[in-house]
């Protein structure tokens, strides 16, 4: 059993239950803390995956950004008491059966899937996810995108300016 | 142990998308609701980038996805703060049982 074998099921248990700590803590700010632990954890993933660079942008972007706006948010509007449970039972149930069945549906098609299951993982090599290469094919083939993104930007900007000012 | 496989990253985005949607539900909390939100963007970001890494290795537009979809999370994120304080401004609370102005 190799080193990254064992990153990746540490990874992987960190991951879920971290997740399952963000649902079941009642406070906010403990489950924008529990939030941040996944993030690190699918950061570790992408790593894993050759894909460094949008290990570092997840983490900045994510768990230094937009983290910190949210608990910014709780602590301005002073939710730190323990929020109520959910009373209604049905919307419980409802959820589970949601979720549920989603993932039986996509986990039994992933198993179907014969060309999915044998690939072998082929960690750590490559230099795909590096800032050059990234670099190169974003300024020449995604160029269109990525100035629409800076626009989106502004608008998100000036709408958010425009709604949260005081009238 | 098995080998990691992609099978084993896609149960894990599966659950993650899983848990996001079942807090989705039944979260009251705007902001709780927000974060269940980015569970199931993170979720479908790790899935882009593992079909990309083990289904096309020598290409890279799985990448390029999930680089787009953290930057409009980012921006959705700052919209919905904006509209998250207007409403506690206007209310006083941000449980969602509380916004019924448009119901009836």
């Amino acid at each position: 059993m190799s080193i990254i074998e064992i990153f990746f099921w540490l990874l992987s248990g960190l991951a879920i239950f971290s997740a399952i700590m963000v649902l079941i803590s009642k406070n906010p700010v403990h489950s924008v803390l529990w939030l941040i632990v996944v993030f690190f954890a699918i950061s570790g993933h992408y790593i894993l995956l050759n894909a460094q660079f949008l290990a570092i942008v997840n983490l900045i972007v994510y768990a230094g950004a937009i983290m910190v706006l949210f608990l910014f948010v709780i602590m301005l509007m002073n939710l730190n008491a323990d929020a109520d449970p959910q009373k209604n039972v049905w919307l419980k149930v409802i959820g589970i059966v949601t979720g549920g069945l989603l993932l039986t549906v996509l986990v039994s098609a992933v198993r179907s899937s014969n060309d999915l299951v044998n690939r072998s993982a082929e960690l750590k090599t490559g230099s795909i996810g590096l800032i050059k290469s990234l670099g190169i094919t974003l300024f020449n083939e995604y160029t269109v995108p990525f100035e629409l993104s800076s626009i989106l930007f502004l608008s998100a900007m000036v709408g958010a300016v425009v709604i949260g000012k005081k009238e | 142990m098995m080998q990691p496989g992609l099978y084993h990253i896609l149960f894990i985005s599966t659950a993650l998308f899983f848990m996001g949607v079942y807090g989705f539900f039944t979260r009251r909390n705007l902001v709780t609701m927000l974060m269940s939100l980015e569970l199931v963007l993170n979720s479908v970001n790790l899935n882009f980038i593992a079909f990309n890494k083990y289904v096309w290795p020598g290409k890279m537009d799985g990448l390029f996805f999930a680089l787009f979809i953290i930057a409009i999370a980012a921006a959705e994120a700052a919209v919905a703060i904006a509209i998250i304080i207007n409403l506690y401004r206007n209310h006083k609370s941000i449980d969602v049982n509380d916004a019924e102005d448009l119901k009836y």
